[in-house]
Parts: C-alpha cells; sequence; structure tokens
C-alpha cells in the first residue's frame, strides 16, 4: 500500500512544475500590469516603469519564472504587491477558511446525497424517489450563488436567523459557535450541487448493485433488510460512490470562487478574484498553487481510498 | 428501513436546528461600536502608500495631517500645525506645531516626525524609501528642502512657487506617521500604523475587518465611539443585506438601485453629497471631426446628461457643467451652466462644420475607480449621438489594459474615451489633463490634445499665486473658456453617498470622500 502512495506522490512532481509554468505564463499574457493596478488612474509611464523596476517585473520573464521558483524552493512564496505582506501568510488565512466551508459543504452533500440516494433506489419510482429526483435536478440546475442571494434575503433580511456575510461577527468573534453560524447558509449553498450529483449517482450504483445476484443470495439466507442495504449492497455501491465524492471535491473547491464571493467568506476564492482583478501576480501563483496542491491531495487521498475498498484497483 | 431512514433525516434536521437555535434572535451589535460595510479590504494603512478613497476612509481617522479640509467643506483648516506662513514669493511654507502631541506609539509629534514622513517618500537615499511605492509622492515633489529649525516648527522650501500645496497637504498623502513605528515595523508598517489621530489601530484580519479603538489622548478629545470595525463587503447586494438585515451600521456606495430602498425606510437615513469628481468623455483635438470645436460643443448639446443621472445613475449624480466641480465654491463659477440637451443645435452646428454623418471610435472601460457605470453610460451617448446623425463604434477594455491604453494618449484612430477623476484642489484636474504642458509625451494626463495658450497662461499663473481669491478668480476663467472650447463632453458630478442606521448620529459625508467619525455616536 505504501509504495502505491509514494508512486503516486511522486506523480504529482511534474503536475506541479507544468502547474507552476501554466500559472505564471498565463497571468504574465494577462492585459494590464501590477504596477498600473497599483498606480491607479494617476499612472504616467514613467512611474510604471519605475514600479516595475522596483518590483523586478522589467526582467525578462524566464528570468522572473526562473527567480520565482527558485524562492519558492527556499520557502519564500513572495510579497504581494497590493498587500505588501507576505503571500504565504495571506494564502495559508484565507485557505484555512476555504477548508472550513469547503470541508463542511463536502461533508453535507456526501451525507445527504448517500442518504438520498440510498433512499431513492431502495423506493425506485415511489413518490419519495420522484420527490428526491425532482429537488435534484432543480438544485443542480439553479445557479448557486442566486441561490445563495435568494437565502440572504430570506434568512438574513427577512427573517434575521443568520447573518448576510462574513465569517464572524466583525465586533469580535466568538469562537466556532459564532463560526458555525455563519457557515450554515454559505455550506448550504456551496452544497447543493454536490448533494444532487452524489445523491444521482448512489441511485443509480445502488440500483445496480441491488439487482445482482449476491443480493439475493443475501435475502434468502434471511438477513434483515438494513443488513442486506448497508452491509452488502451499500459497501459494494461505494467503490463507485467514492470517485464521485473527490470529484465533486474538486468542484466544491472551485465553487468557493462565487460563494465567497456572496457570502463576502474571506476564503481562498475570493482572494484570488480579487488578486487577479488587481495583477497582484505573486498573490494569484501563491493562491492557484496551494489550491492545486489541495485537489491533487484530494484526488490522491480518494485513489488510496478506492484502493483499500478494491484491492484489485492497485495493479 | 423506512425508520433508519427517517431516524437519519430526523437527527440531521436536529442538527441543523440546535445549531442556530442559540440565535433565532439575531443578535444585535453594541453600542458605541460603530460597523462600517466598506466596498473592498484596504491595500495599506500607510498613508504614503494608499491611494483608493476606500483606504483614506480609514487613514483619515488613524493620522493627522499639518492641515486638513474643515468638516462639509474643502477649505484648509490648522491640524497639527497650529498656525502658517507663507513667504510673499511663495516659495518657504512655516508650519508652527500644536505642543504636547503624542503619538499613539507614545512618541512625540514633532518637526523631525514631520519631516522623517515626508523624506521617506521623497528621497531615494532614505533608509526607508524602500518601505514604499509612493505612488502619489508626486503631490509633493515641489519640495526642495525641509529644515527644522526648532521641535516645534518646520520649513519647507519649494523649488517653485506652488499654490495646491496646502490642499495637498491635507490629502491622505499628506497624514503624519510615526517614525518609531516606520523604523519598527518597515515594510509592514501599512499593517501597524501608528498616527496621531482619534482612533488607534487594534488589528486587521485579512478579508474580515480593521478595528480601531478610540484614542483617549487625542488632541481634540476623546471621540464618542469606543470602536470603529470597518468591514470589506466587495458586492453591492450584500452590502445592501447586511445593512437591511443590522449585520452593519454605515454602509457607503449604494448601488444605485438600493438609493430608494433606503430613502423611504425612517429606519434609515440617507446622506448624499456632491463630490470635487468629474466624469467626462475627453475629444482626440488632433484629428477630425473633434479638431473643430463646432464638433465638440454639438455632441456636449447632443447629450441628454439629465436623462442620464435620472434614469442610468439613478440620481447618485449631477449634470457636470465643466471641469471644476461645484463642491470647489470658492473657484467654481455658478454662471457657467451646463450645455442643455438640444439635438436641433447639435445637428445645426454639425451640418456647419460638415460633420454630418461622422464614424467615431469611442474606448469604454468595464468598470474602474469612480466611472460609475460606464458602460451604459457609453451606450447611452451612442444613442444620443446617433440620434443627431454621428455613428460611434464602441470598443470596450478592462481598467488596467484601459488605462494604460488612455494615459498613452488618444490614437489618431481614436476620437473619444471617457475618464473620471476625483481630486482635492482645482488646480489637479486642469493642470494635469488640459495643459498643452500636460500631453502624455510630457508626462501628463492630456491624453486628447487639448491646447488652449490661455488656459496654460491662467493654469500657471493660479500655482504660484498664494492668495485664495485671487486663484478662484483665475480658474473661474480657466473654467468658463475649457466650457467654451469643450475639449470634453462634461457629463457628471458623482454624488457620494452612505445610508447609516437609525442608531447613528452626527454622521456627515465629507466633500473629500473620507469619513470623519470622532464626532459620530451610535445608541
Amino acid at each position: 500500500m505504501w509504495s502505491y502512495v509514494i508512486k503516486r506522490l511522486l506523480a504529482t512532481v511534474p503536475i506541479f512544475i507544468g502547474l507552476s509554468l501554466i500559472v505564471f505564463f498565463i497571468m504574465s499574457m494577462i492585459p494590464g500590469d501590477p504596477a498600473q493596478a497599483l498606480l491607479g488612474a494617476w499612472a504616467t509611464p514613467e512611474n510604471v516603469a519605475r514600479i516595475n523596476q522596483e518590483l523586478g517585473l522589467d526582467k525578462p520573464l524566464w528570468q522572473q519564472y526562473l527567480i520565482w521558483v527558485n524562492n519558492m524552493l527556499h520557502g519564500d512564496f513572495g510579497r504581494s504587491y497590493v498587500l505588501n505582506r507576505p503571500v504565504i501568510d495571506e494564502v495559508m488565512q484565507r485557505f484555512s477558511a476555504t477548508l472550513i466551508l469547503g470541508g463542511s459543504a463536502l461533508l453535507l452533500s456526501t451525507a445527504l446525497g448517500i442518504l438520498a440516494g440510498i433512499f431513492s433506489a431502495v423506493r425506485q419510482f415511489g413518490w419519495g424517489d420522484r420527490l428526491i429526483t425532482l429537488l435534484v435536478l432543480v438544485g443542480i440546475s439553479l445557479p448557486s450563488f442566486w441561490i445563495g442571494l435568494l437565502m440572504i434575503m430570506l434568512f438574513a433580511v427577512q427573517l434575521q436567523w443568520f447573518p448576510a456575510s462574513g465569517m464572524v461577527e466583525a465586533w469580535g468573534g466568538g469562537g466556532w459557535t459564532d463560526i458555525l453560524h455563519h457557515l450554515v447558509m454559505p455550506a448550504i449553498t456551496l452544497s447543493i450541487v454536490a448533494t444532487g450529483v452524489i445523491a444521482r449517482l448512489t441511485r443509480t450504483a445502488m440500483l445496480e448493485v441491488l439487482r445482482q445476484d449476491f443480493i439475493r443470495t443475501a435475502r434468502a439466507k434471511g438477513l434483515s433488510e438494513r443488513k442486506v442495504i448497508y452491509r452488502h449492497a451499500f459497501r459494494m455501491a461505494l467503490v463507485s460512490v467514492i470517485p464521485v465524492v473527490g470529484i465533486q471535491a474538486g468542484f466544491v473547491l472551485g465553487g468557493t470562487v462565487y460563494i465567497e464571493t456572496v457570502f463576502q467568506w474571506p476564503g481562498l476564492g475570493a482572494m484570488l478574484v480579487k488578486a487577479v482583478s488587481t495583477r497582484d501576480i505573486m498573490l494569484v501563483q501563491g493562491g492557484v498553487l496551494v489550491a492545486a496542491a489541495a485537489y491533487v491531495l484530494i484526488n490522491l487521498f480518494t485513489d488510496v481510498m478506492q484502493a483499500l475498498l478494491d484491492p484489485r484497483l492497485k495493479s | 428501513m423506512k425508520t433508519a431512514l427517517q431516524k437519519g433525516f430526523f437527527l440531521l434536521w436536529i442538527g441543523a436546528c440546535s445549531l442556530t437555535a442559540p440565535s433565532l434572535t439575531f443578535a444585535a451589535s453594541p453600542a458605541n461600536v460603530l460597523l462600517i460595510g466598506q466596498v473592498a479590504e484596504p491595500q495599506s494603512l500607510d498613508p504614503q502608500v494608499a491611494t483608493a478613497a476606500n483606504d483614506s476612509r480609514i487613514l483619515v481617522n488613524i493620522y493627522d495631517g499639518l492641515v486638513r479640509n474643515g468638516p462639509g467643506k474643502l477649505d484648509i483648516e490648522p491640524s497639527l500645525a497650529e498656525r502658517w506662513e507663507i513667504s510673499p514669493d511663495g516659495l518657504t511654507y512655516t508650519f508652527h506645531l500644536r505642543p504636547n502631541v503624542k503619538f499613539q506609539d507614545g512618541s512625540a509629534v514633532d518637526a523631525n516626525a514631520v519631516k522623517f514622513t515626508f523624506e521617506r517618500m521623497l528621497d531615494k537615499q532614505n533608509p526607508y524609501y524602500s518601505t514604499g511605492p509612493f505612488p502619489l509622492s508626486f503631490f509633493f515633489s515641489s519640495i526642495d528642502h525641509i529644515t527644522t529649525p526648532d521641535a516645534a516648527t518646520i520649513v519647507f522650501s519649494l523649488k517653485e512657487p506652488f499654490a495646491p500645496f496646502l490642499s495637498n497637504l491635507a490629502t491622505p498623502t499628506g497624514l503624519i506617521v510615526s517614525p518609531e513605528a516606520v523604523k519598527k515595523y518597515g515594510k509592514d508598517f501599512g499593517h501597524h500604523p501608528v498616527g496621531s489621530g482619534a482612533f488607534s489601530f487594534v488589528e486587521w484580519q485579512s478579508n474580515q475587518r480593521v478595528v480601531l479603538n478610540a484614542n483617549a489622548h487625542y488632541w481634540e478629545g476623546k471621540p464618542e465611539l469606543q470602536t470603529l470595525v470597518f468591514r470589506p463587503i466587495t458586492d453591492g447586494n450584500t452590502r445592501v443585506a447586511e445593512m437591511l438585515s443590522g449585520g452593519i451600521d454605515t454602509m457607503v456606495e449604494v448601488p444605485p438601485d438600493s438609493v430608494k430602498l433606503f430613502a423611504n425606510n425612517p429606519k434609515f437615513q440617507l446622506h448624499q453629497a456632491t463630490g470635487p469628481h468629474v466624469w467626462y468623455v475627453m475629444l482626440n483635438t488632433q484629428v477630425p471631426p473633434f479638431n473643430d470645436v463646432r464638433v465638440r460643443q454639438a455632441v456636449n448639446y447632443a447629450i441628454n446628461k439629465q436623462s442620464m443621472v435620472t434614469n442610468i445613475l439613478q440620481g447618485s449624480a449631477a449634470v457636470a457643467d465643466g471641469p471644476i466641480p461645484s463642491a470647489f465654491g470658492w473657484a467654481h463659477d455658478d454662471a457657467v451652466k451646463p450645455y442643455p440637451y438640444d439635438p436641433q443645435k447639435a445637428r445645426e452646428l454639425l451640418k456647419a462644420a460638415g460633420a454630418e454623418g461622422a464614424k467615431l471610435t469611442f474606448y469604454v472601460t468595464e468598470g474602474g475607480s469612480g466611472m460609475l457605470d460606464p458602460i451604459p453610460m457609453a451606450t447611452a451617448i451612442q444613442a444620443d449621438l446617433k440620434a443627431v446623425g454621428l455613428n460611434v463604434a464602441i470598443q470596450t477594455y478592462e481598467w488596467n489594459t484601459y488605462l494604460s491604453k488612455v494615459n498613452a494618449g488618444l490614437n489618431k484612430q481614436t476620437n473619444m474615451a471617457e475618464m473620471a477623476w476625483m481630486t482635492n484642489d482645482p488646480d489637479t484636474l486642469p493642470f494635469l489633463t488640459l495643459r498643452t504642458q500636460a500631453w502624455p509625451d510630457k508626462g501628463g494626463f492630456n491624453s486628447g490634445y487639448y491646447s488652449n495658450p490661455k488656459v496654460d497662461a491662467l493654469l500657471d499663473k493660479a500655482r504660484e499665486s498664494t492668495s485664495q481669491d485671487e486663484r478662484g478668480k483665475l480658474y473661474k476663467q480657466v473654467q468658463a473658456l475649457v466650457h467654451q472650447d469643450a475639449p470634453w463632453i462634461f457629463v457628471a458630478n458623482w454624488k457620494q453617498d452612505a445610508v447609516t442606521s437609525s442608531r447613528v448620529e452626527n454622521f456627515s459625508l465629507q466633500p473629500n470622500f473620507t469619513l470623519l467619525l470622532n464626532h459620530v455616536s451610535k445608541q
């Protein structure tokens, strides 16, 4: 097992090299430079040139890239031009907020999706199945940021149950309960699409398994229905559900960009949106690399989990 | 099976309810803590580094300048300097500091601190120059050298007479920083600001809040509020939702569509003030058809600006009458009226100039600082010009790209470009955008290549004058001349706006787009 994990880990090295090249050169191709963004409307060509020189942006691109990679290998991710603070501090602070939001959304959608999927499969074509199918279709079809805005209007403005934005009360955060209170709406909004997808796939996987011979055998042996569903059918179906959850984890991570902006959640997604618009290249590069690392790790974790459940996959 | 699943859903529901139960009644924010919904995260709380109005709203509460704009006006009044003298030749400014004022870190506000503040951004040899960059240091490029005869006196010697010097000292770039704190934090000073203002810095949590506490030793007396919390809420709709739900007490830059929502609600108060801002369309005067003054005047007559500020901007701006906004009362000639909407007259002028049916290229930005609603405004202009027989092709660009294209000067194929400026002195905008010496190749922002020797002479003279009355008269002449020459389509002056909840008292907007909060209170 360990050799498998190490092999998979080593395979991520070229991914990161490719990624760093893509991120670096795509950012440098975006029109508008950081000096212009820093100086705003007051930017004279002379001042733009001076700031570019101060930031080292007048050097050839390949040199900038090598300096950046070399610094990163020494643990220095550079300084944000706009925020004038170390990139690594900003990115890690934002990333932890994104993990809280993305993690809880993923937990929520996995739990709800699997439960709803099993329920649907067991009651195929019953009213519950139809209702869930309808809800899933609606959830997948509607844009989540729009659902987020509706939730804000209903639960924050009208009912005043939840705060409209932020991660803690602005006048002094009150620990975990405060964060949970702020988390409910963005986490639910972010989880809607993934819940739908997981529910659909769990239903399909379960239906397929339930039709197989070993289920009939289990029932014939006189096992209780609960044991048949959970111990036999679901365990088998899980092999196909886990990669879906892994893919959804990636989508949830991507979805935080919208949700963090709508709910002003202080995460990596909202940071990247702002950093791109202000041409804060260093911050974008650092943020994208960390997000990509998270994505790669999620994939690795999914593969390992799947291999544990189904040893055939290791080969 | 049924019971197991039902139990599962039930437990989840209970879980969700138990999370929300403690706060089914929404927690009201404490009294004496003012929560301000801002439009963005500040870039820096170092006054010499920051450029955005968003940052200035925080800075003016942490720092003081030598002088400041008086509440509700753009006149200059004493702040850290009790009084000052200007030499008759306009070359030497001597300031006398208020005694016994301390920075929030306990160090003294003395002549050395003032000297340090300016030399840090102006002198490349200064060991703290590297704590920059200082994008607006050119506000003070007229300073030749600074001397400190004693701890309470500071003398600025200028290279040439420069009348806007006092106004520039009143901008956030002229706020005085604690040298001790700059030395201690270096490049991180922008995250650990120390000034002498009414509120001192407590914390800055990235994308969550900047917190300031009342400075009990403030030389003008302890402020009414205990704490200020500035929250960045970039999405306009979310900012409105936070205001409606009580999550913030004050919001700035109300989305135009939401202005009416607050104006008619007794739980809120809407504040509006026309600021020193101009939104205009620069015309390329180098190439036909705008090298003919009749065509330039024609497009000013052709555009229904009143409809634009009422319908597109929902009353969040007023119609502009020239290059000097009415917010500068002492320098603005009320007799110069905006070009009226008169398409018939526009057609006549175009016919006389032989410019009927001209094809025009119009640069438009997707958004940007002070640009209001640039694309809908551009399409309204396009439609109005179409109605008088001019065919306008719009080209849109992202803001940073747009600036680099426009600031370099309009090329011969480009006839028009949108622009907006916010300034603190009537000199700044015309000096940087209308003089012959301000053409882009000379380092200015006159991207439409307007040139009138009379305007040049008036602006030069106004810079050298130390009498505000005389300066005012000169700017009024500039305003009338430029209005007549019409190098721009004068469109709108932005009214800055803010909403406060009914718990907030004594709140007023400053014309310079900052928020002075030391007299504000909250129940």
